[in-house]
């Protein structure tokens, strides 16, 4: 090989690094239980011919404490819109600003510019939803969209309503209940709050996260819950119906980021800009039944969510929802001790 | 020059030497392991908890104090930590239940296995194993599958027409404990058998020969001579009982929370790692007293039957 072969080999070599192959490689996702698409995992794989892998966390607490011990070997994480904030403040994610890549242009003007992650400068929207009621009309057939079937249970109810033990969800709920605002640290609110919890507590069966199974068996009769779950289990028992309640109700989003320790960098934003494709959107919220953010997603739907009251929320409960945020420090302290006499 | 004896006391000491060299690795090692993590516990409990999780480098007593005290939500006030005592004592008293419970169906169950011929005698103890082979999630969750609502239980009888209605056991303090008997029983089967297989039946012989009563054979031949037995299952028992976690909450319905729960809940929701270390500490010292004082006793006792 002569002198002026090698260079050339040498610099197509460079290039192949730089350009062509940085899509080649390994993926490594780190995200909640039941939630990513196998199907839509394969089609990213086969398309830029990545290797991915999939790990599972329970909540966002745990996710957290993981990735800021460091040395996970993930590229990315899907943590909710109240912990994003954190994420970016504790410089645990990099700047990938998907709002400059090539598929931004199908998010939904709504989710384009959201407050915990001004401009998108880190995150992509996964999935969203709202936290109601799920009541079986079996067993009741009076009005349920209010919360005063979880804090002030009908007869009908009474020993068969669960809630979903999830701290900052119930705390929420119970505020819009007494007629507070989220994250308020006002005494008289929060002292009617804990009563409020206190009193309804015998009535509930049990405090689980397993509602799609236990409603489908009749364990439960009613329980508070999200909104994709309520759908599951409408489809196992039409019975099942899933209620927005009037006092207010909070609203969630996941959100894909880019660890500060990835990888594989070049392909997690691939992977950004593939889940903002309307059809590859619509294949993840086939699989975890929840809305996605990606306009024209819809004609890739399947056909049982199109108008699934579940995830097409009603005009007239429109605006009672609101996005849940990450309260003060000193704030969830109390809730903590509230939660903490609630469950004594 | 040296004298046969010198060389022999040299080897000695080089082979004493050595073998403490060759096992300083793993007793580092084994140092390091046990004493490190507790360390970090201890260290954690007196710093100040960090706004999302985490501790900061700042000393603390706050979260030892909560343990035991706690500042009223709405008026101020300081006094003993209700929760947490409540907490607690509902975590003992089911540990204490359990343990009850597994004896009093171990030690039959052990002397079954131990009045067995000999061959028979491994096919017994090979079927007390078997529940070890799965994972306790799923063992706990087929003990769900028994007596929930429409579960076997409740099936059958509601088809022999014995009730007209289910009846309620999942999520009952009922469900918890059938739960936990049954997956700490072969703890407290193990060692009563071994104790048991090496008793003399001779002895229960000779008791019967002298006109005792079965009672009597029991309290005053048997009962004392698989004694350690008992205290190894005993032991065996109520220190993972303490702790328990998932069998509380999966068939008890997570309303009412255990130890575990609670210091769960401070690494996670609660943010407040210096508490959840100044608990999971103050359990240690919970289980090492009540190790102290039952190893304690029984030992006095037992020196009586020699």
């Amino acid at each position: 090989m002569n002198w002026k072969t090698m260079t050339a080999a040498m610099g197509l070599a460079l290039l192949a690094t730089t350009g062509l192959a940085r899509a080649d490689g390994e993926l490594n996702i780190y995200n909640w239980g039941n939630y990513t698409s196998p199907d839509v995992i394969k089609k990213f794989e086969a398309k830029y011919n990545v290797k991915v892998t999939i790990t599972d966390y329970d909540s966002n607490d745990t996710a957290l404490a993981k990735v800021r011990q460091g040395g996970t070997g993930f590229d990315i994480a899907v943590p909710s819109q109240t912990y994003v904030p954190i994420w970016i403040k504790e410089g645990l994610v990099q700047e990938t600003d998907p709002g400059k890549m090539e598929n931004f242009k199908n998010v939904a003007p709504e989710w384009a510019n959201p407050e915990f992650d001004p401009g998108r400068k880190y995150s992509v929207p996964w999935a969203w939803g709202t936290i109601g009621v799920v009541v079986n009309t079996d067993a009741y057939k009076g009005p349920a969209d209010s919360w005063g079937i979880i804090f002030d249970t009908p007869d009908e109810l009474k020993g068969k309503t669960n809630v979903v033990p999830e701290m900052n969800d119930v705390i929420f709920a119970a505020i819009k209940y007494v007629g507070g605002q989220q994250c308020t640290d006002d005494k008289t609110v929060l002292k009617k709050v804990r009563d409020t919890l206190v009193a309804a507590k015998p009535n509930w069966i049990a405090m689980e996260y397993n509602t799609i199974e236990k409603m489908g068996a009749g364990d439960f009769k009613a329980t508070s819950d999200w909104n994709g779950s309520a759908l599951r289990q409408r489809l196992a028992n039409p019975a099942i119906h899933y209620n927005y309640p009037k006092e207010g109700y909070g609203l969630w989003s996941d959100n894909v980021v880019v660890l500060k320790e990835a990888k594989n960098v070049e392909n997690a934003k691939l992977f950004q800009n593939f889940i903002m494709d309307p059809e590859n959107a619509a294949g993840l919220s086939a699989f975890h039944r929840y809305a996605n953010a990606i306009t024209g997603s819809d004609k890739y739907m399947p056909a049982d969510m199109k108008d699934a009251p579940e995830v097409v929320i009603p005009e007239a409960a429109k605006a009672k929802g609101e996005f849940q945020k990450m309260c003060a420090p000193e704030t969830q302290d109390i809730y903590t001790k509230i939660w903490t006499e609630l469950q004594k | 020059m040296a004298t046969a004896e010198e060389v022999a006391k040299a080897a000695e000491r080089r082979d004493v030497r050595d073998r403490w060299l060759l096992s300083a690795p793993a007793l580092l090692v084994i140092f390091l392991a046990a004493t490190g993590p507790l360390l970090i516990v201890l260290i954690y409990s007196f710093l100040t908890p960090g706004p999302y999780g985490d501790v900061k480098w700042q000393f603390s007593p706050d979260a030892w104090l909560s343990v035991f005290m706690e500042r009223d939500i709405f008026d101020d006030t300081l006094s003993l930590a209700a929760a947490h005592v409540t907490i607690f004592w509902r975590s003992i008293k089911l540990a204490v239940v359990t343990t009850i419970a597994t004896l009093a169906l171990g030690f039959p169950t052990a002397y079954f296995m131990a009045t067995r011929s000999e061959k028979t005698r491994d096919l017994w103890l090979f079927l007390i194993t078997i529940p070890f082979w799965t994972n306790l999630l799923i063992r706990t969750f087929a003990v769900l599958q028994i007596i929930r609502n429409e579960g076997i239980i409740n099936t059958i009888l509601i088809k022999l027409g014995i009730v007209s209605a289910p009846v309620q056991i999942l999520y009952t303090d009922t469900a918890i404990l059938i739960g936990m008997a049954y997956v700490y029983l072969p703890l407290m089967v193990l060692p009563i058998y071994a104790s048991m297989e090496k008793l003399d039946f001779r002895l229960v012989e000779a008791g019967y020969d002298l006109y005792a009563t079965r009672f009597k054979v029991l309290r005053k031949i048997i009962f004392p001579l698989v004694k350690p037995g008992v205290i190894a299952g005993s032991i065996l028992v109520f220190i993972p009982a303490l702790g328990a976690y998932v069998t509380p909450s999966v068939l008890g319905g997570g309303k009412n929370m255990m130890l575990s729960n609670l210091i769960e809940l401070q690494f996670g929701q609660g943010r407040n790692w210096p508490l959840g270390s100044a608990l999971s500490i103050t359990v240690m010292i919970i289980v090492m007293v009540a190790l102290l004082a039952y190893v304690r006793n029984a030992g006095k006792s037992g020196v009586r039957h020699g």
